[in-house]
């Protein structure tokens, strides 16, 4: 009931796009969306009418720095256990991955959810168990959640959460590229509602899509970013009605706010983006791995992280290069030899990329 | 990451505000859903072990004619 499929209606909006004779280039910020644009085939159909879809920083993995995936090993080599999500222990560090630093006899975990996490915690109340906590607004109200509802003392959270909409102004602001629409991502949406884009249409005049995730749902988005282009408008519109209400998800709202603060962060790829980062409130400071473990962190504070060498992942992130433009792409940098982090994550476009065999 | 999967809310366990959900083809996994009001026989949303949103099954069954409507308003070809 909530797949969406009708080959003639798809027929009829490529059609209908193709007969609009545009120039245009739209970001998207969901690994999500890249993998059904690149695994149905829709970004080379979309170019064919004349429109460039390009992915932008919208793969939490990926825009995760090299300086918080240290934190975490930093942590692990001084005996705490870190846990986190599959993707995210594959990623290089400076040298080292979380999943490499295995080797070294460090306590890393996979996990699929938090509450994993959490029992953990509660099965080993003789270690310190740190979730390396990633994602945007559709996983940070989770992380919440579990602060409010107590977690085990030896427990705590290496908060990289991070918003969606500082990252959609910082884009335009930077301008490297022109951008004449957004589609927004589905999921994050559900939690965040369509307000927050509103503000960002205003003030730099750049027409929004909310989309879900099958074929439909994007071609959808698409023509409906067309329809606006073409007269003239900039506003902020739903597609993905079966899962997004224009409020959001309250419940999750309010959580989110009672736990965390919004901060400046850095992403890879960007300098410092205000106000984009989420960090745990002073009243949870005893679930802030970083208060907690404050003296071990404190060797990393004055270090550089340098980008691999040749990577493109940043420019990657930021639109302004393809996958395939990189020349570490399909040759040094493989699934299996990830240089950077675009390729490790199951939502980086040169994963996705390389896993649909467009090299 | 983000992504999430609709599943069918078969039973709640208020005091520990977890449900089990049938995501169909015989699996289902327990979910905790302290993030929504959702009762018994209503799809979820699920993201990472959490149910982040109630889907509206009315809209779901009425996109695709919704989409329809909205070409034959639009112009473009």
């Amino acid at each position: 009931m909530f797949e969406l499929r009708d080959k003639a209606l798809a027929d009829e909006v490529v059609s209908k796009l193709r007969n609009a004779s545009v120039h245009l280039r739209f970001m998207h910020v969901c690994g999500t969306h890249q993998e059904t644009l690149v695994r149905h085939g829709l970004d080379a159909l979309l170019k064919g009418c004349g429109i460039t879809v390009s992915q932008g920083p919208g793969c939490p993995v990926c825009v995760t720095t090299a300086r918080e995936i240290e934190e975490a090993i930093t942590l692990a080599r001084g005996g705490v256990t870190v846990a986190s999500f599959g993707d995210m222990l594959q990623v290089p560090g400076r040298s080292l991955s979380l999943q490499q630093a295995k080797t070294e006899d460090c306590d890393v975990r996979m996990v699929y959810s938090i509450e994993d996490a959490v029992k953990l915690a509660q099965a080993n109340p003789s270690k310190e168990v740190v979730f390396l906590a990633v994602g945007f607004e559709t996983t940070a109200p989770s992380t919440a959640a579990v602060i409010v509802a107590g977690p085990p003392k030896n427990f705590s959270v290496l908060s990289c959460h991070r918003l969606i909409p500082p990252a959609l102004q910082a884009i335009l602001k930077m301008g490297e590229l022109r951008i004449d629409g957004f589609i927004e991502p589905g999921h994050v949406s559900t939690i965040i509602g369509l307000k927050p884009y509103q503000l960002v249409s205003r003030q730099y005049h750049v027409p929004q899509v909310v989309a879900g995730f099958e074929p439909l749902d994007v071609l959808m988005a698409v023509w409906m970013l067309v329809q606006q282009v073409q007269q003239g408008k900039a506003t902020v519109e739903n597609e993905y009605v079966r899962a997004v209400k224009t409020e959001g998800n309250v419940k999750a709202q309010r959580v989110m706010q009672q736990v965390f603060t919004a901060g400046d962060v850095a992403w890879r790829g960007f300098p410092v983006i205000p106000k984009s980062g989420l960090f745990l409130k002073p009243q949870y400071a005893a679930f802030d791995a970083r208060k907690r473990f404050t003296k071990d962190l404190a060797v990393l504070a004055n270090e550089s992280f340098p980008e691999p060498a040749g990577c493109l992942c940043g420019a990657v992130l930021r639109g302004v290069c393809a996958s395939q433009e990189c020349p570490l792409f399909g040759c040094q940098c493989t699934p299996q030899t990830p240089q950077g982090p675009c390729m490790v994550s199951r939502e980086g476009s040169c994963r996705i990329e390389f896993q649909y065999q467009k090299k | 990451m983000c992504l999430a999967i609709p599943g069918k809310v078969v039973s709640i366990d208020a005091k520990t505000g977890h449900a089990q959900v049938d995501y169909g083809e015989g699996t289902s996994r327990t979910v905790n859903v302290s993030l929504v009001d959702v009762k018994v026989g209503q799809y979820v949303l699920v993201h990472a072990g959490f149910a982040i949103q109630v889907l509206d099954q009315r809209e779901a069954e009425e996109t695709l004619a919704l989409f329809r409507e909205m070409l034959e308003m639009g112009g473009g070809g």
